[in-house]
């Protein structure tokens, strides 16, 4: 299969928005790519099926490597495995979701879409690149829209939101960029040229001091982007400012972008390091989980309570990441995915209901249950998700997180673990409290009039809810479709010990 | 005789426009119309015959050499000058002496030709010396602003200094080594501390027109003082022109002194890099701000002449003609804004997307060029600039210039912001843009874009840059 064409359609659909006229034809335009985005994340998955159950056992399926760059050999070389494929399905579902929900976007609206499309360009081209050029190319390509996008469309202190998520990402990325470059001058090929290419890289030895000097920067920097202790700052802010498709895009795919590179590019091919740096990297994760789920409970705006919970539950991933055990790392990977749809189900719903009632602050709402039953109903399941219910997506990821980590018998890990299941309870108290609050109780006269949800909202909320519930009832399938891709990472760092 | 006029096409070619334009002004009386139409077409037809007749060799007893890479030098400084120029017209379509700016502006770039295809210190000086006087009295081009005049005469006197210590420099390496063509000095060059003087005196010669920080205290009140056609030239041709010389003279002339001038540029490019940027954040004139924004430039360029090899020679006639590109898609916009409304602070772009959407995507584009984002052409440039630096296993500077990246990031989206988001209740009127400003801005905007992701332009440089 033709794999650019996950970056060619995105790409196309924008620069077809930008010749339209009018908000009708911009979002019709925007809404027909990204459903064909998701046609064809689906037609690659029942290929990657198709060929894994013709006994294709390569560890990346679909390559195509084209020489980019020949002085420095750069290649343009992509392919996707199953944590690739897991990605490119939450990125498909959060972008259709997302302008879904932006459907009466009035102001500047072919900006606007010009804007979210280009941003799923980055996305996917991340997402398949084993060339760590093109990955960090498309990193980059996936920060600025943001800038723009909370800067134009955003609320409250948008402009110095904007700012600062820009700077840190940036700074991300600077941090990145210097990982890569050392990297690149410490690998040796056959022919004695340098390389970027990470599979390659995965097969040489890259001496241990190098690994331990390159690994910080790689992994802070993709750290930064999934609000990796104490770097998280820019999370509550850009999220916060952020117009509610940008929200959903920031929370949904951009943190993940970080958590597929720590453990691509960082642990997959510097596990040395890994192992090196593994105390430190759990110690911020906890924090992190535990220092976000309080922080949550002090907020009185929905929008900061979920960027709050995100910072804590991004410390899942890296809590998972950290405690380098099959399982934990398996878990990881479920809980990007878990958390991309779960946070954009959030914030989509608190777009809703902001739409509709103006404040986003929990005092001031209550009892939206008998005007917008859907939206509250929403608004509720996107909670429960959160606090890891039974049968939804948050449960199965966080518990896997939680077995992997328990299976790494160091003690002082073990207690990591337990602090990190402990901030559960933390979490059910700020979602049940906001969400109790907020659907339930007595209702201010001022909200009898309120409308339900349209068909646009109804269409983003229920396929996000869809994926969520064919995760948390049936969690075989995503396990099944990562678990080779973590299998290869975990037998490389594994082999060391 | 075949061979001369071949080899010196380029400044044969400029040598006859210049004669020309000065017959035209002794005998017609055509309007500013007339003649910058033709004016341009020349400029056109200048670039164009730099593609033909490719060849290689020496002149005058090796003083003026000839080669693929220098013509492509020529002939990005000739797309230069005419982007220049399409720009300009705003301006001097009512300036009263238009011929005679492009006769000064003309003979500056006749200098640097002879400059680049310099092969003897001599003739390096001459031509940098007929690059550089004539661009003080171009400078001073908008005769009644007094500013105008200032920084003409800052320019002169900087320019008048630097060239002092160049001569010093040359005169000491000649009194060493007894020889000034470049072939015969590299021998005779060694650990020789008068030696090490006279290249320190050349240096800081170089550094004044490139102003690398310290030297670069000229550079903000020129580029505020002169006509926005001036600061254009002088931030990207006549940059780039010495940029060229300095990286050839350096990776080939002074060879043997490679360990001492590592050590020195190591300094200066994280010093440049630093203090452009801290200031481009204090500045609220956006000609001022670019000046130091372009020092800040000239600072990751040294970060990518360390690296002393192949890859750093390539990047850096790459990152010029990128950085050709983005300079002047963001002067290109200023100074049409500045000739019809005259506002240059930035502050006064606040909210420039209401009423010129199209300029400004031009500038926001040309602005993430200069910040280095993809997928414009100025992510590459900086990319290959660093990884030629990193080459030298230096990271403590990578890790400098890649953290200096983010408060040059600070600054122009600074502006960027100013555009798109704040509030501004008389935003600057709706700008007729005329045809050849428009045909300069779609330059300057697909090299921008094509540039970067076509790895074709960036293969081809490298095939002409003789190893190291």
């Amino acid at each position: 299969m033709f794999l650019s064409s996950l970056i060619i359609l995105p790409l196309i659909t924008a620069l077809t928005i930008l010749l339209c006229k009018g908000l009708k034809q911009v979002r019709n335009v925007a809404l027909a790519g990204a459903a064909a985005q998701m046609i064809l994340a689906f037609s690659f998955l029942i290929q990657y099926w198709k060929e894994r159950a013709a006994g294709n056992t390569s560890q990346m399926l679909f390559e195509y490597d084209h020489t980019w760059f020949a002085p420095l050999n750069i290649h343009y070389h992509v392919g996707i495995d199953g944590i690739s494929l897991a990605m490119i399905l939450l990125t498909a579902f959060v972008v259709i979701a997302a302008v879904l929900v932006s459907w009466t976007m009035e102001k500047l609206s072919k900006e606007f879409f010009f804007l979210l499309l280009f941003l799923s360009v980055g996305a996917y081209g991340f997402f398949i690149s084993l060339d760590l050029f093109t990955l960090f190319f498309f990193l980059e390509v996936a920060v600025i829209p943001k800038f723009l996008l909370i800067g134009i469309w955003g609320s409250g202190k948008k402009e110095y939101s904007a700012m600062k998520l820009a700077l840190m990402l940036m700074g991300g990325s600077a941090l990145v960029f210097v990982g890569l470059a050392g990297l690149y001058f410490n690998t040796n090929t056959a022919t004695g040229a340098y390389t970027f290419d990470l599979l390659q890289i995965a097969q040489m030895h890259i001496p241990v001091d190098v690994q331990k000097l390159f690994f910080p920067f790689a992994f802070v920097g993709f750290g930064i982007f999934t609000a990796l202790f104490p770097f998280h700052t820019w999370v509550p802010d850009g999220h916060s400012s952020a117009p509610t498709a940008a929200s959903m895009f920031l929370a949904g795919i951009s943190m993940k972008l970080g958590g597929y590179g720590c453990l691509r590019v960082a642990t997959f091919l510097m596990p040395d390091a890994a192992h090196a740096y593994a105390p430190i990297i759990i110690a911020l994760a906890t924090i992190a989980i535990i220092y976000g789920a309080f922080a949550t409970m002090m907020q009185t705006d929905l929008k900061y309570i979920n960027a709050y919970s995100s910072v804590s539950h991004c410390g899942f991933v890296l809590l998972g990441i950290g405690m380098l055990t099959r399982t934990s790392i398996n878990g990881a990977v479920l809980q990007m995915v878990s958390h991309g749809l779960m946070t954009a189900l959030f914030f989509a719903a608190i777009g809703m209901i902001y739409s509709r009632t103006h404040t986003r602050l929990v005092a001031q709402l209550g009892g939206l249950l008998k005007v917008t039953p859907f939206i509250s109903t929403v608004f509720v399941i996107a909670g429960l998700c959160s606090l890891g219910l039974p049968g939804l997506s948050g449960f199965v990821a966080e518990m896997t997180v939680f077995m992997g980590s328990w299976q790494n018998p160091n003690k002082l890990y073990r207690l990591a673990t337990i602090l990190a299941c402990a901030s559960i309870v933390v979490t059910a108290v700020y979602i049940l409290r906001a969400a109790g609050k907020t659907v339930m109780g007595p209702m201010s006269s001022a909200y009898d009039k309120l409308t339900d949800a349209t068909w646009n909202e109804k269409l983003a909320a229920g396929l996000l809810i869809i994926a969520i519930i064919a995760i948390g009832v049936a969690p075989f399938w995503l396990n099944d479709l990562i678990k080779p891709g973590t299998q290869i990472i975990m037998d490389k760092v594994l082999s060391l010990k | 005789m075949i061979d001369f006029f071949i080899l010196m096409k380029q400044e044969l070619v400029i040598m006859i426009i210049i004669f020309a334009l000065l017959i035209i002004k002794i005998i017609s009386d055509r309007s500013n119309e007339w003649i910058l139409n033709m004016v341009n077409f020349l400029l056109l037809i200048n670039f164009a015959a730099g593609f033909f007749f490719g060849k290689e060799g020496m002149l005058f007893n090796d003083m003026f050499r000839t080669t693929p890479l220098t013509v492509l030098e020529k002939n990005i400084l000739s797309l230069g000058i005419l982007i220049i120029s399409l720009q300009s017209y705003s301006w001097l379509k009512n300036h009263k002496h238009v011929l005679e700016f492009y006769i000064l502006l003309l003979s500056t770039l006749l200098g640097m030709f002879f400059m680049i295809s310099s092969g003897n210190l001599l003739m390096f000086y001459l031509g940098l010396e007929l690059s550089t006087i004539p661009l003080a009295a171009a400078a001073n081009f908008d005769l009644q602003k007094k500013k105008s005049s200032e920084a003409a005469m800052k320019l002169i006197i900087s320019s008048a200094f630097s060239s002092g210590l160049l001569l010093f420099g040359i005169s000491l390496i000649y009194g060493t080594t007894g020889t000034l063509t470049f072939t015969d000095i590299t021998p005779h060059i060694t650990n020789n501390p008068l030696q090490i003087f006279a290249f320190i005196l050349l240096l800081a010669g170089f550094a004044f027109k490139i102003s690398v920080v310290p030297f670069h205290l000229w550079t903000a009140d020129v580029y505020e003082g002169a006509p926005v056609a001036v600061t254009s030239y002088l931030s990207v041709i006549s940059k780039g022109a010495v940029l060229f010389v300095f990286v050839s003279v350096l990776y080939t002339v002074f060879k043997p002194l490679s360990h001492s001038w590592y050590n020195m540029l190591f300094l200066l490019s994280a010093l440049t890099i630093l203090i452009g940027n801290l200031f481009a954040i204090r500045q609220n004139n956006i000609k001022r701000f670019l000046a130091f924004s372009s020092i800040a430039q000239v600072g990751f360029i040294l970060v990518g002449i360390t690296g002393s090899s192949q890859l750093a020679e390539t990047s850096v006639v790459y990152f010029v003609l990128i950085y050709i590109f983005s300079n002047l898609a963001a002067f290109g916009v200023v100074s049409l804004v500045s000739a019809v409304t005259g506002k240059e602070n930035i502050s006064d772009y606040k909210n420039f997307y209401k009423t010129n959407p199209a300029l400004s995507w031009v500038l926001t584009i040309a602005l993430f060029s200069l910040a280095g984002v993809p997928p414009t052409a100025g992510f590459f440039g900086k990319f290959f600039l660093l990884m030629s630096g990193a080459g030298k296993g230096n990271y403590i500077l990578i890790t400098i210039a890649a953290l200096n990246m983010i408060i040059s990031f600070y600054y122009y989206l600074r502006i960027v912001k100013a555009i798109f988001m704040d509030a501004n209740e008389h935003p600057i009127e709706k700008l007729f843009i005329p045809t050849y400003p428009k045909m300069a801005m779609y330059i300057c905007v697909g090299g921008i874009v094509f540039t970067g992701l076509l790895s074709y332009v960036y293969e081809f440089i490298q095939s002409l840059v003789p190893g190291v």
